[in-house]
C-alpha cells in the first residue's frame, strides 16, 4: 500500500502540512526552536499530560512496529553481519527528519539518517527528483548523513492522502562496498575516489520497487553483490513494515492525534535528556583526551600521501551547565589527512547520540529530542570536520571510537559526585582488531569479507564489579561475535582457535572485562589481501580512579608457514597466540614471521597456510589495583585471565599452590607486599612540579617523537585556544611552536 | 515517582557488597533524589577527619570546607592538595612509566604502549601511596584536569540551597 488514498504523485505539489513545502516546514521548525527553546514551540504536552495512556499506547504501537520490522526483515539478508550480528536498525521520523522512535540494533545511525532526510529537504528534493508515495531513496554518503560508505540507508516517505506525514529509515552494514580494495571499510588510499560505491541521497526506486538499473549498478560495483542486493531488499521491507504500522496507528487514533503525538514525542525526548542530566550529572567542566597511532611511514601498501607516522588527537571536553545543557567540544583536534579515518560531523553527532543511549538515557524512548538538548563543537579543518569534502571516510570509526571513550569516563565522574555509583563505568575499549580482506575465495569466486568479531570486546570495569568478558561494542549494545562456522563459510580462513586472551583486562580494584583472540589460517585460496586495524603503540582508551587501560594490540602473522607439513604429520599446532612473551605461534610454527606493534596496516598479501592472529581488546579498569580482593586475583590466574607472573607486580598478591593444585592468595604475605609496594611507589615517584619542570625541558628541546610533535603542531595551528593552553601549561613563550 | 533507598543499602553499594538482585534493582529502577546527601553522609563516616564534605570528587578524593571557608581537595588519608579550582594532580606525587621496562611491569610485551608514543602517568596520594589516577597521554601532553566542578551552581540551582 503506497498511500492510503493512492494519490497521483504528479499532481502533488506541496507535500508538507497545510499546503507548505517541506523546506518551509523545516525552516519554521528550526526558527521556532531558536525562538522558544522548545521543539515546535511546544510548552504543553497535551496528549502526554491529558491522555497519558493513549500517549504511551501510540508510542508502544510504533516502537513495537519498528522492533518487529527489524526482526522480520533481517531474515531476508544473507549477510552474517546483518543476520547474526544484527547490524541493522530502523527508525521513524517526522516530516522534517527528527527521529520519533527506533528499533533495537545499530542505533548510531538513527541520527545520521535524520541528517540525510534533512539534506534532501534542504536541497529541494520535492521539486527534483520529487518526493512521492512509493519513492525509495538510498544514501551512504557520510558528508550528507552517514558514518561511512559501508552503512547503507534506505529512506521512504510516508504519505497520508496528499500529505507527507513522516519517513521510515533503515540501515545495514555491507560486507563489501566496491572500494579500491576488498572489505567494507578498506583503506590505504588517499581520498574519496577509493571509497567505493557512493550513493548520495539518491532516488533509487518508485512504486515501492527498486529501479533495475540501480540494482545493476550495485551488482557491477561491489564484490559481494548477492549480499548487497539482499540487504537492499531487507531495508526496503523493514521500511514498508514500519509504514504499515504507522497506517494502522493512524487508523486507530486519527491523523491529527498522530501528528500531535510525533511533535510531543520529540519535545518529550528533549526534556527527558535535560532532566536526566540534572538528575545524574554534575555541573562543571571535564577533560578526557584520547589518541590513536597511525604507523604508516614504512607501509608500502598505502598511498604515498598517507605513508607517514601520524597520531590522532581527540581533546574531548564536556561541559554541563546549570540549565542542564550537555555540550561536548573537540576544539584542539588535529587536521584531517590523506587516509580513510576522517570523520564528517554527522557520525560524530551519531556517536554522541549512541553513547547517550547507553549512559544517561538508557530507555527505549530515546529519539532526536536528545539532539535539541545537547551540542557538539567540531573544529573546521580537523579530522572530525574536514574542510575538504573529498576526504576518504571508509573507516571513520578508527578515529571516532577512541575519541568518545572520554565521554563515558567524564560521565562516570559525574555519577560519582552525585552518588550514583551503580552507573559508573570506566568506559569502553575500542573495537579491534578489525580483519577485512578478499580475493578468490575457497569456492573459487572473487569475494570480500569483513569479520565482525569486533562486536565483542571486554567491557569497562564498573564501580562495584569487574567488566564483562567479550560481549559488547560501543556502536552496538547487543554484541554478538558470530559463529566460527559462519565466518569460515564466508572467509577462506580457518579458525585454528578462538578464546580469551590473558592480560587484556585493564587492571584495577575492579578490572575490565577480558578480551578475546582468534588464530586464522588461510585455506583453499591461493591468495588474499588482508587488513588488520587497531592501535599498537598507544592505548586508545583509559581507566579511571587509578585503573589502567586494557591492552593495546599487536600484529603477529606468519607468511610461507610450515602449517601444511604440521597438518600432514599430525604434529601439534597453535590454536591461539597466548602470552606474546611466550608466543605459541613463534614456538610451534616456522615461516616468515611478522611480529610487531604495527597493528594498523594497509592491504597486505597473504597466501595459503599463512597465519593471522587477531587480538581483540579488554575493558579498562577502575580503582587502585592494590585494593583488589586477593582471592579475585587468584581466580583470574586460575581462570587464565591473568598471567601468574603479573599477580605480584600489578596487584601485590602473593600466590601459593593449594592442595587441589590451584593457586590461592596468601593473605598475610599479600598484605605485607602491598604495604611495601605503597612505600616503594612513593620512593620512586616525584613531586608533580618536578616532573613538570623536567618535561618542560623536553618540550623546549623538542625531544618528542616526530608524529607526536606533528600532532601538537597541527592542533596548535588549528586552535588558538588549544595553543594557548599548551603554552600556558608549560610556561612557554607566546610565539612557541614546534 | 519518589524513590528512596535505605542508607545501609547504599553503604553496601559503596563497599561492593550489594547482592546482584539489589544492584540490578538500583540500576533499572527510578533514581532516588536524596542519594547525594546520603552518600555524602556515608563518605563522611568513612574518613577520620572532620572537615565537612561538600562533594565527592573522585575515588578517595573529596572537596571539603575548611573552617576559614576555603574549599579544598582532601584525600581519604587527610592529605590536603589545593583549592578545588586547581588541578589536584599538580600537588600529588607522580610516577611516569616511560620505558619498555616500566611498562612491561604492568603489560606483557606487545600488549602495552610504545614509550615514544605514549606514557603512563601514575598519580599517588603523598600520604598513603594510593594510586588515584592513571593518565595515558603522549610525552609532552599537558597534565589533564579531569573534572572542575561548579559547586555553587549545583547547590544553589539544582539542590535549591546554599553551599554548606
Amino acid at each position: 500500500m503506497l498511500n492510503k488514498v493512492q494519490a497521483v504523485d504528479s499532481r502533488i505539489e506541496n507535500i508538507g502540512w497545510e499546503g507548505k513545502t517541506l523546506r518551509q516546514m523545516l525552516k519554521e521548525s528550526d526558527d521556532i526552536f531558536d525562538r522558544t527553546g522548545h521543539y515546535q514551540g511546544l510548552k504543553d504536552l497535551k496528549i502526554r499530560t491529558g491522555q497519558p495512556i493513549l500517549y504511551e499506547k501510540i508510542f508502544s504501537h510504533l516502537r513495537g512496529g519498528l522492533v518487529n520490522a527489524r526482526s522480520t526483515a533481517l531474515n531476508i539478508s544473507a549477510s552474517p553481519i546483518v543476520k547474526e550480528i544484527g547490524e541493522l536498525s530502523f527508525a521513524l521520523y517526522t516530516p522534517e527528519g527528527e527521529s520519533v522512535a527506533l528499533s533495537t540494533g545499530i542505533i548510531v545511525h538513527v541520527h545520521t539518517m535524520a541528517d540525510a532526510i534533512k539534506y534532501m529537504i534542504r536541497n529541494n528534493y520535492e521539486q527534483n527528483p520529487g518526493i512521492a508515495p512509493g519513492h525509495v531513496f538510498c544514501n551512504n554518503n557520510s558528508m550528507i548523513g552517514d558514518v561511512h560508505t559501508a552503512d547503507v540507508h534506505t529512506l521512504i516517505p510516508i504519505f497520508w492522502e496528499n500529505e507527507l506525514i513522516g519517513w521510515a529509515g533503515g540501515v545495514t552494514h555491507e560486507i563489501d562496498v566496491g572500494g579500491i580494495q576488498p572489505g567494507s571499510m578498506c583503506y590505504g588510499h588517499a581520498d574519496r575516489y577509493g571509497d567505493g560505491l557512493l550513493v548520495s541521497a539518491e532516488l533509487v526506486g518508485t512504486n515501492d520497487l527498486f529501479h533495475e538499473d540501480y540494482l545493476q549498478r550495485c551488482r557491477d560495483n561491489v564484490r559481494a553483490e548477492m549480499y548487497w542486493v539482499l540487504d537492499e531488499k531487507t531495508r526496503l521491507t523493514g521500511c514498508q513494515l514500519v509504514r504499515e504500522q504507522v497506517y494502522r496507528t493512524i487508523e486507530e487514533v486519527g491523523l491529527d492525534t498522530y501528528k500531535a503525538f510525533i511533535r510531543e514525542a520529540v519535545e518529550e525526548g528533549r526534556r527527558t535528556l535535560i532532566g536526566k542530566v540534572k538528575q545524574m550529572g554534575f555541573p562543571g567542566e571535564y577533560e578526557a583526551p584520547t589518541f590513536i597511532d597511525l604507523p604508516w611511514k614504512n607501509d608500502e601498501t598505502v598511498h604515498p600521501l598517507a605513508r607517514k607516522d601520524t597520531m590522532m588527537h581527540a581533546p574531548l571536553r564536556m561541559k554541563i551547565t546549570g540549565d542542564g545543557h550537555l555540550g561536548l567540544s573537540f576544539d584542539g583536534a588535529n587536521q584531517w589527512d590523506y587516509h580513510s579515518f576522517n570523520c564528517a560531523p554527522s557520525p560524530m553527532q551519531g556517536a554522541m547520540w549512541v553513547q547517550l543511549t547507553q549512559t544517561l538515557w538508557n530507555s527505549d524512548k530515546i529519539n532526536d529530542g536528545a539532539y535539541y538538548a545537547t551540542s557538539i563543537e567540531l573544529p573546521k579543518g580537523s579530522w572530525c570536520n574536514p574542510d575538504y569534502d573529498k576526504v576518504s571516510t571508509t573507516l571513520t570509526w578508527f578515529f571516532l571510537i577512541p575519541s568518545f571513550t572520554g565521554f563515558v569516563r567524564s560521565l562516570a565522574r559525574s555519577y560519582f559526585a552525585r552518588g550514583y555509583l551503580e552507573e559508573i563505568s570506566a568506559s569502553y575499549p575500542c573495537t579491534w582488531n578489525l580483519l577485512q580482506g578478499g580475493g578468490i575465495n575457497h569456492f573459487g569466486q572473487p569475494s570480500a569479507f569483513t569479520n565482525f568479531e569486533i562486536s565483542c570486546q571486554g567491557t569497562g570495569a564498573a564501580y562495584v564489579k569487574d567488566g564483562e568478558a567479550t560481549c559488547a561494542a560501543m556502536w552496538n549494545p547487543e554484541g554478538d561475535m558470530g559463529e566460527v562456522e559462519t565466518w569460515e563459510h564466508l572467509e577462506p580462513l580457518l579458525y585454528l582457535g578462538r578464546g580469551r586472551k590473558a592480560n587484556t583486562s585493564g587492571a584495577g580494584k575492579y578490572r575490565g572485562g577480558c578480551g578475546a583472540e582468534s588464530l586464522r589460517m588461510l585455506f583453499k585460496t591461493e591468495s588474499q589481501i588482508l587488513f588488520s586495524a587497531g592501535e599498537g603503540h598507544v592505548f586508545s582508551s583509559a581507566g579511571v580512579f587509578g585503573g589502567y587501560p586494557g591492552n593495546s594490540g599487536y600484529r603477529h602473522n606468519v607468511h610461507n608457514s610450515n602449517m601444511k607439513e604440521l597438518a600432514a604429520n599430525k604434529a601439534p599446532y597453535p590454536t591461539l597466540d597466548g602470552d606474546p612473551e611466550n608466543s605459541a605461534i613463534s614456538a610451534m610454527v616456522k615461516g616468515d614471521e611478522v611480529f610487531d606493534l604495527n597493528q594498523m596496516t594497509g592491504p597486505h598479501p597473504f597466501g595459503e597456510y599463512d597465519l593471522y592472529a587477531s587480538v581483540q581488546r579488554g575493558g579498562p579498569g577502575l580503582g587502585d589495583p592494590l585494593e583488589r580482593d586477593p582471592a579475585s586475583v587468584a581466580a583470574d590466574v586460575n581462570g587464565g585471565e591473568l598471567l601468574e607472573r603479573f599477580a605480584k607486580p600489578i596487584y601485590g598478591v602473593v600466590l601459593t599452590k593449594g592442595a587441589d593444585g590451584r593457586l590461592q592468595a596468601d593473605v598475610a604475605a599479600t598484605q605485607a607486599e602491598r604495604t611495601a609496594m605503597r612505600k616503594r611507589r612513593l620512593e620512586r615517584a616525584v613531586d608533580t612540579k618536578d616532573f613538570i619542570a623536567r618535561e618542560r625541558e623536553r618540550v623546549l628541546e623538542g625531544h618528542i617523537h616526530a608524529p607526536v610533535r606533528a600532532m601538537y603542531k597541527s592542533s596548535m595551528k588549528l586552535s588558538p585556544r588549544w595553543a594557548a593552553h599548551f603554552r600556558n601549561f608549560w610556561s612557554l613563550a607566546d610565539d612557541f611552536s614546534f | 515517582m519518589s524513590v528512596s533507598h535505605d542508607i545501609n543499602t547504599l553503604r553496601e553499594l559503596k563497599d561492593g557488597k550489594l547482592s546482584f538482585e539489589k544492584l540490578h534493582g538500583l540500576i533499572s529502577g527510578f533514581k532516588d533524589a536524596d542519594r547525594f546527601d546520603k552518600m555524602v553522609q556515608i563518605w563522611q563516616e568513612s574518613v577520620e577527619w572532620d572537615d565537612p564534605i561538600l562533594l565527592p570528587l573522585a575515588e578517595h578524593l573529596f572537596v571539603v570546607r575548611k573552617p576559614d571557608g576555603r574549599r579544598v581537595v582532601k584525600s581519604t588519608w587527610g592529605y590536603e592538595y589545593c583549592d578545588v579550582q586547581e588541578n589536584w594532580k599538580l600537588h600529588a606525587k607522580v610516577f611516569v612509566r616511560d620505558s619498555e621496562e616500566l611498562i612491561n611491569e604492568i603489560y606483557p610485551d606487545k600488549l602495552g604502549c610504545d614509550p615514544e608514543w605514549m606514557q603512563l602517568r601514575e598519580y599517588y596520594d603523598p600520604l598513603s601511596g594510593a594510586l588515584l589516577e592513571v593518565e595515558v597521554v603522549p610525552p609532552g601532553y599537558p597534565i589533564v584536569h579531569d573534572f572542575k566542578p561548579d559547586i555553587d551552581t549545583f547547590y544553589r540551582d539544582w539542590l535549591g540551597r546554599p553551599v554548606p
